[in-house]
């Protein structure tokens, strides 16, 4: 009996876990309803609380982005052995500065946004500071890629 | 503190969930991503927002409950997102400072 659940676990993490998300980018009702989902499956699935945590923020603050500033796009989460890794992918207009959009404050979120609570100039800050790694791949007029990594068994 | 506890002291109605929660500690603001990051599990967050986006974070963060200060109303799809997600949502006349005043004097 031991030897086969010792072999499922082995398979288990063996095994990467993939969750894709279509991100609506018009539905600012379901803006963070990925996070919401990824979060519940996280704690399924047993990961430590503060992991749970750093990938909520992370993953809320790009998912948000993606519906705010991009008109939406696709978010992929994979977890394996060693990482989870967040996945942010639109086709929006692209970042033009990033080491200025890095920046805790800047904001071009429009006046009807911002009533929403939006547009702190948090998010991008928040996602760096709540993972271990984060690259942006980013074109003007072409759409910007974030690769968020929260680190496991570290 | 019980949630039930403090809605008797300040008077507080309950808009959407239950009261039987714990609350052990307070965060105060509007903008999401700062109460993103600064609410904390088990947190009363008291804000002025009140759509639907303040649900989801509340969710997210797993906030104790949301204080809607200055009678601020749910908009219906956020009362209706409440609901669903069993997010404790309440509200008062007072301000957002009156709130944090009370609350200080409470002494948790
Ligand atoms: N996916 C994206 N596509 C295009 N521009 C983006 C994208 N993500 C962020 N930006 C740009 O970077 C800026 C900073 O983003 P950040 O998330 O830090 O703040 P914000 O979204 O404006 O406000 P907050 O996240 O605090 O609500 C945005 O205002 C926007 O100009
Ligand atoms: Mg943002």
């Amino acid at each position: 009996m031991k030897a086969v659940s010792a072999e499922n676990w082995g398979m288990l993490m063996s095994e990467p876990i993939n969750f894709h998300f279509d991100v609506d980018g018009e539905n600012f009702s379901s803006a963070g309803e990925a996070s919401v989902v990824v979060k519940k499956k996280l704690r399924q699935l047993g990961f430590p609380p503060d992991v749970i945590r750093r990938v909520s923020i992370a993953m809320y603050e790009g998912e948000i982005n993606m519906v705010i500033h991009a008109n939406g796009g696709d978010a992929d989460v994979t977890v394996d052995d060693d990482f989870i890794t967040i996945v942010l992918k639109d086709t929006g207009p692209g970042i033009p500065d990033v080491s200025l959009a890095m920046q805790e404050g800047y904001s071009t979120a429009r006046e009807s946004i911002r009533a929403l609570g939006f547009g702190a100039g948090m998010g991008l800050p928040n996602m760096k500071k709540y993972t271990d790694s984060m690259e942006i791949d980013t074109t003007v007029g072409v759409g910007t890629t974030i690769t968020m990594k929260i680190a496991l068994n570290s | 503190m019980k949630l039930s506890e403090l809605c008797e002291k300040l008077s507080l109605t309950v808009i959407a969930g239950d009261t039987d929660a714990s609350f052990d500690g307070v965060y105060a603001g509007d903008l999401l991503s700062r109460a993103m990051s600064h609410v904390e599990a088990e947190n009363l967050w008291i804000t002025i927002m009140s759509n639907i986006n303040v649900i989801a974070v509340a969710s997210l963060t797993e906030a104790a409950a949301v204080l809607l200060a200055e009678d601020v109303e749910l908009v219906p799809e956020a009362l209706e997102a409440a609901r669903t997600k069993d997010i404790t949502v309440l509200s008062s006349p007072m301000t957002v400072y009156e709130l944090c005043v009370k609350i200080g004097e409470l002494s948790l």
